[in-house]
């Protein structure tokens, strides 16, 4: 972004250029998403315009953290456009707005979720070009297609580009249904297409919010308080401010102290000068042990029930019984929190790396007492998201920082240990597993008593059906094993909560499919037999809102099966483990290869399977199947976040650690081709990872290990 | 504030920061180049990796008053338009998801390339591990360096089925 002068701020203003109106698709508050179309501009519904100079350009109404959505969702629309792609594509990000339904971008939703939205808009947009192509030449519009980028007619051989009919096209009647393609015709959808942020990402252009340059902008740090829940009781500034550069000390909130400057090294170092007085609060003696403890004593409780079928009580047979446990987990995307924000002329603008910006807008607003759309909310490519972003604290703290020093810009940073000990964190639990088997050694009940506090939960979302309303569709259970009892123990915390790269399905995911491992082990059946097994037919299962379908789920064991070459013979040493998931509404299977080294595995191969319905692209499902597998991985090696004395330990990438090259395991990533409607793949594959890990490293050593993570 | 001279990508630049403002905050708060990230501060991640003297630095980790007259390369001047072997591959294999670490991850590269031109998987991996990608590129990274070698890469597998 070249800087922002302050005349573009456009606070309560209009959008002023020569010869342009505002779309009707433009917020009340000025241009703040909506399209800034010309007259002749083409711009039938709020994700297009084209105009005559040829281009399409596309809306994305999510947040782009590494998951390709700025390529993908376009994809979709273009392919009913009929545009020329990449060619004549652009791409325009949409800050927070009233146009798009919800933005948050998260549940491995957008894709999901956008695939009907995107192929009509490109679908009403291509019957227009069409019909205004078939008035100018008086033919049936039935005789012109749409494709890369013209409109052509066959039989008078007449063709016009996109760009040329634009104008005429703005002019025909919106067709309230327009035909949509069929698989077979996909020109776009399904390509190895290659992401069109990759060239700003490999020579320092991207622009990720903490590139924000405002004109005149300052740098912030704040001093936040050691101790969760502690508060601010004084502060001395004096040395602060004999830092060079240092311009105002400001209280924010009841918890912190910011320090507001010319540069980020001022703003360090008077951070550094900065002398707080801090009450510790309620929970300086939190430490692990009282935590685990309140679990433990929290897994005698009956849990809310989240699935029941026949009765586990009354069901005969042998019991097989574990306990597993899972630790808190920072998200720590590589760009730390940051907001740029400015307060002025009754209003305030923000550029924020956000997965929520009408959160973020409507948060900030509660904030300083504006209305909401006096809240300008930009959205910035994120360094990374796993759900940290879905938090807006970075958000309308860096507004509260601004509003400290009207009129002018400040950037609020966090450094890596502001991000790594005052994140909400991924939620600890204990799941007390038991089965029954029969005779034969197969499991006629299975009984999972998951403990621990939720995260919707803690932040006041409403229970569903007295539960956790993210338990549904991450805790699907598609085993139609007889007599099954999963319920949850909810436990309260005063430690931050937040929702993780597949949430619950990282931890229901471990401690079933470990456990099943177990239950494979006491019956005397191979992993993927007894997986097979139990899902030998086909059934539909419906959970909530979701709709599983057992078949799905067999086809990408087997897949994962087939390609890791299970049951053949492995090198002296190495060992396999295999575990599945279904989350967000698609079906994963992984197979982990490793062998040990004394106690601790080395991970050669990891074969990853996922049925995600179409591919758009096919590129994109690779990487992100590529990404889950890695942080399923550095989760289940290192992933670990304690707390002694009310504080988190652990400050920085030395303790905890994302896995490097030099452990990073080969990968193999493969998708069913299915004409299903697509669904998510940014988290489905996390969760198979650690149970696979887990079941490969017993099948090395027969030794169960029931927590994570396994480095200790 | 005390006055230094130095050269990034060529240029000669004159700064006036304090004398232990590390290299990263001049260049993305003094000199306005954003390519270059911060990501800990410490040295442990390589987000804010540059070449001094065509040495791989952390500038997260080193004062300016201890640049002196050295050349500085950062991302914004490895090539004028993403011509460098290293760009073109990573573009080639579409290396980047956020994106946020790739500045590092190719400085690191760079450096690594030009000490051993060829690298074998173990020199790779020596010259790489100490860059994070917390979005898991890494597959991909290794296949860009070796295609900016001009070396054949080992085909992963993977894909429909």
């Amino acid at each position: 972004m070249s800087p922002v002068s302050r005349r573009e701020l456009l606070l309560g203003g209009a959008a002023a250029g020569a010869g342009l109106v505002i779309g009707v698709y433009a917020s009340k508050f000025g241009s703040v998403t909506g399209f800034s179309a010309g007259h002749e501009a083409f711009s039938p519904n709020a994700y297009l315009r084209i105009l005559p100079d040829n281009t399409v350009t596309i809306m994305v109404a999510r947040s782009e953290m590494g998951q390709g959505v700025r390529t993908a969702l376009p994809m979709i629309l273009a392919e009913e456009l009929g545009a020329d792609w990449p060619t004549q594509v652009r791409i325009e990000q949409a800050g927070a707005s009233t146009l798009f339904g919800d933005q948050t971008t998260g549940g491995s939703f957008s894709i999901h979720s956008l695939w009907d939205p995107m192929r009509k808009a490109g679908a009403q947009a291509r019957e227009m070009l069409l019909a205004a192509a078939a008035q100018r030449w008086s033919v049936p519009a039935g005789e012109c297609k749409a494709e890369k980028g013209a409109v052509s007619h066959e039989k008078s051989k007449r063709s016009a580009t996109f760009g040329e009919l634009a104008d005429a096209a703005g002019r025909m009647p919106a067709p309230s249904e327009a035909p949509l393609k069929r698989p077979e015709e996909y020109k776009i959808v399904g390509t190895h297409a290659a992401r069109l942020d990759t060239p700003s990402k490999i020579d320092g252009s991207a622009q990720f919010g903490i590139d924000v340059r405002v004109e005149n902008m300052k740098h912030a740090l704040l001093a936040r308080t050691p101790t969760i829940g502690g508060k601010v009781v004084s502060f001395d500034d004096s040395d602060a401010k004999k830092v060079e550069g240092v311009r105002l000390v400001s209280k924010i909130g009841d918890s912190a102290v910011a320090v507001i400057a010319d540069s980020v090294w001022a703003a360090m170092e008077g951070r550094r000068a900065l002398k707080v007085t801090w009450d510790d609060g309620p929970n300086k003696n939190l430490g692990m042990a009282a935590i685990w403890d309140g679990l433990k004593q929290a897994s005698s409780k009956k849990g809310a029930p989240l699935y029941s079928t026949g009765d586990f009580a009354k069901a005969s047979g042998r019991m097989v019984e574990a306990t597993y446990q899972l630790p808190l987990l920072a998200h720590a995307p590589m760009e730390p929190g940051n907001t740029t924000a400015v307060v002025q002329h009754g209003g305030c603008e923000l550029w924020s790396p956000t997965q929520v910006p009408q959160d973020v807008r409507d948060s900030v607003a509660i904030a300083l007492g504006l209305p909401s759309d006096k809240v300008k909310v930009n959205v910035t490519l994120l360094g990374g998201g796993f759900g940290r972003r879905l938090e807006h604290d970075y958000a309308v703290e860096a507004a509260l920082v601004a509003n400290s020093m009207p009129g002018t810009a400040v950037q609020t940073l966090w450094t890596r240990e502001d991000d790594m000990q005052h994140s909400p964190y991924r939620p600890m639990s204990l799941h007390v597993m038991s089965a029954k088997l029969d005779g034969a050694g197969w499991p006629v009940a299975f009984q999972h008593k998951i403990i621990g506090p939720g995260i919707s939960t803690q932040k006041g979302f409403p229970l569903m059906g007295g539960l956790d309303p993210d338990l549904a569709s991450e805790a699907a259970f598609l085993y139609p094993i007889p007599n099954v009892t999963i319920e949850h123990v909810a436990t309260e915390t005063p430690v931050p909560l937040g929702w993780l790269r597949s949430v619950w399905g990282m931890q229901i995911g471990l401690a079933t499919e470990a456990f099943l491992d177990e239950v494979a082990a006491a019956g005397g059946k191979d992993p993927l037999d007894l997986r097979l097994h139990l899902l030998r037919e086909d059934r539909e299962i419906h959970i909530g809102d979701d709709h599983w379908q057992t078949a799905r789920l067999r086809e990408v064991i087997k897949l994962a099966a087939e390609k890791s070459g299970w049951g053949k013979p492995l090198p002296a040493g190495v060992y396999r483990g295999i575990a599945c998931w279904a989350c967000f509404s698609t079906y994963s299977a992984e197979v982990v290869e490793l062998s040990m080294e004394g106690d601790l595995p080395k991970v050669h191969r990891v074969v990853a399977a996922i049925d995600c319905g179409t591919v758009v692209n096919p590129n994109i499902v690779d990487q992100q199947m590529h990404s889950g597998v890695v942080f399923g991985m550095s989760a289940a090696l290192r992933g670990k976040i304690t707390i002694e004395g009310g504080r988190v330990q652990q400050a920085n990438f030395d303790d905890y650690e994302p896995l490097r090259m030099n452990e990073f395991p080969k990968i193999e990533a493969y998708w069913v081709k299915s004409g299903e409607a697509p669904t998510g793949i940014g988290e489905p594959t996390v969760p198979p990872l650690a149970p696979a890990l887990l079941n490969a490293m017993y099948a090395a050593t027969k030794k169960r290990v029931r927590a994570v993570p396994v480095m200790g | 504030m005390p006055d230094f001279s130095l050269n990034v990508n060529g240029s000669d630049r004159k700064v006036s920061v304090a004398a232990n403002t590390p290299l990263l905050w001049v260049l993305r708060d003094t000199l306005a180049m954003t390519g270059t990230k911060f990501g800990c501060g410490a040295g442990l991640c390589g987000a804010c990796s540059v070449h001094v003297e065509g040495e791989l630095v952390r500038s997260c980790s080193v004062a300016i008053s201890e640049i002196g007259s050295k050349k500085v390369t950062t991302i914004e001047g490895l090539s004028a338009d993403r011509s460098h072997p290293l760009q073109k591959a990573w573009i080639a294999e579409d290396v980047p998801q956020c994106g946020y670490c790739q500045s590092g991850q190719i400085m690191a590269a760079a450096a690594l390339l030009a000490k051993s031109p060829s690298p074998t998987e173990e020199e790779l991996t020596a010259g790489m591990s100490r860059n994070l990608c917390r979005c898991g590129t890494y597959d991909r990274i290794r296949k860009a360096i070796h295609r900016a070698a001009g070396q054949p890469a080992a085909a992963n597998g993977g894909g429909a089925q």
